[in-house]
């Protein structure tokens, strides 16, 4: 018994492959239609934002952010979902990203440190140490005000959108989704080069 | 307890994009380079299995847990809304690597920089909220 349950360790503890990930994100969609709720995880900050007391300042956030109850457990089920994988089911190689040789060698041709097989899941530059470089604050502070402004102007985000959406073939999400690339693309080819290397 | 059952759909969530990688900023700037298949499949396969189960839902009309009918809603039909919003996410996604499932899950796994970033897209979410009227919808 025992040996069975290390076993499992070992496996929910290696890397997933994206045809684990994807057709699971798809159940966890279903699991919340069947509990009659729609997956959508950017809706959480207007609800914290509702229940900040923001709702008494601005007819956009006067929601009644309990009915949003649910979607506050989902994130904090994330919360303690991220800390679970990462404190006990390490992967074998530690927890690493494992991109591709032609990305490291991109990375470091822009002047972002990167070594096959030891990449981190998050760069150096996303870290308390890194908020006390302008770029590292950019990154942080303004990265996280854009897509807090940008999912609530497209009434969703990679969860609402790209899969639930899709999903459901709603022709916004599709929009909403070519938006995504348009611009991840921009800022990846033409602004992140811009912002190395951390001098 | 009702709401139990929604911490245990996270705590799915954060393990599926944890060890599939797809909370890490380096798995975002490849997808966005177009350097691997990874991020690629885990979106399409998670969106055919999608479409699928939707499908299911809506030919055999499907009850939820209460023994209502499963009705998904539609979305606003409006293409500048869509468009001009998802560009800014994206702007944040590939500039941050993480959108908000990742987010959560990150604050989880011990960067706790990340409430800086929690914090951040509060604000924005909160500065749409004040001005959305002036934008085009």
């Amino acid at each position: 018994m025992k040996e069975l349950l290390l076993q499992l360790q070992q496996i929910i503890a290696a890397p997933w492959p994206w045809y684990v990930a994807g057709p699971l994100l798809a159940f966890v969609m279903f699991i919340l239609l069947y509990f009659g709720h729609e997956f959508g995880i950017s809706d959480n900050l207007r609800l914290m934002c509702a229940a900040d007391g923001a709702d008494e300042m601005n007819e956009f956030f006067k929601i009644d952010w309990k009915s949003g109850g649910w979607n506050l457990m989902v994130a904090l089920g994330a919360v303690f979902g991220g800390y679970l994988a990462s404190h006990y089911f390490i992967g074998p190689q530690g927890d690493i990203a494992h991109i591709s040789a032609a990305t490291v060698q991109q990375l470091n041709d822009i002047g972002i440190p990167a070594k096959e097989g030891a990449t981190p899941l998050v760069p150096d530059f996303i870290s308390w140490a890194g908020l006390f470089t302008w770029q590292g604050w950019l990154i942080i502070a303004g990265g996280g005000f854009l897509i807090g402004f940008g999912a609530r102007y497209a009434g969703g985000c990679t969860s609402g959108h790209a899969i639930s959406g899709l999903s459901a073939l709603q022709f916004p999400s599709l929009i909403a989704v070519i938006g995504f690339f348009l611009g991840g693309l921009f800022m990846t080819y033409v602004i992140i080069p811009l912002l190395f290397p951390i001098k | 307890m009702r709401m139990s059952r929604y911490i245990l759909v996270g705590m799915l969530l954060g393990f599926i994009l944890y060890k599939s990688e797809a909370v890490s900023w380096f798995r975002i700037y490849e997808m966005f380079r177009f350097q691997s298949f990874h991020m690629y499949g885990i979106i399409g396969s998670a969106v055919g299995a999608g479409i699928i189960i939707v499908q299911i839902i809506k030919r055999r009309n499907l009850h939820n847990v209460e023994g209502n009918e499963i009705i998904i809603k539609d979305k606003n039909k409006s293409i500048p809304r869509y468009l001009f919003g998802g560009f800014i996410f994206g702007l944040g996604w590939a500039l941050a690597g993480a959108c908000p499932a990742p987010m959560f899950i990150l604050l989880g796994s011990g960067y706790t920089v990340f409430v800086v970033y929690l914090l951040a897209a509060m604000t924005g979410t909160y500065v749409y909220g004040l001005i959305r009227n002036k934008l085009p919808q």
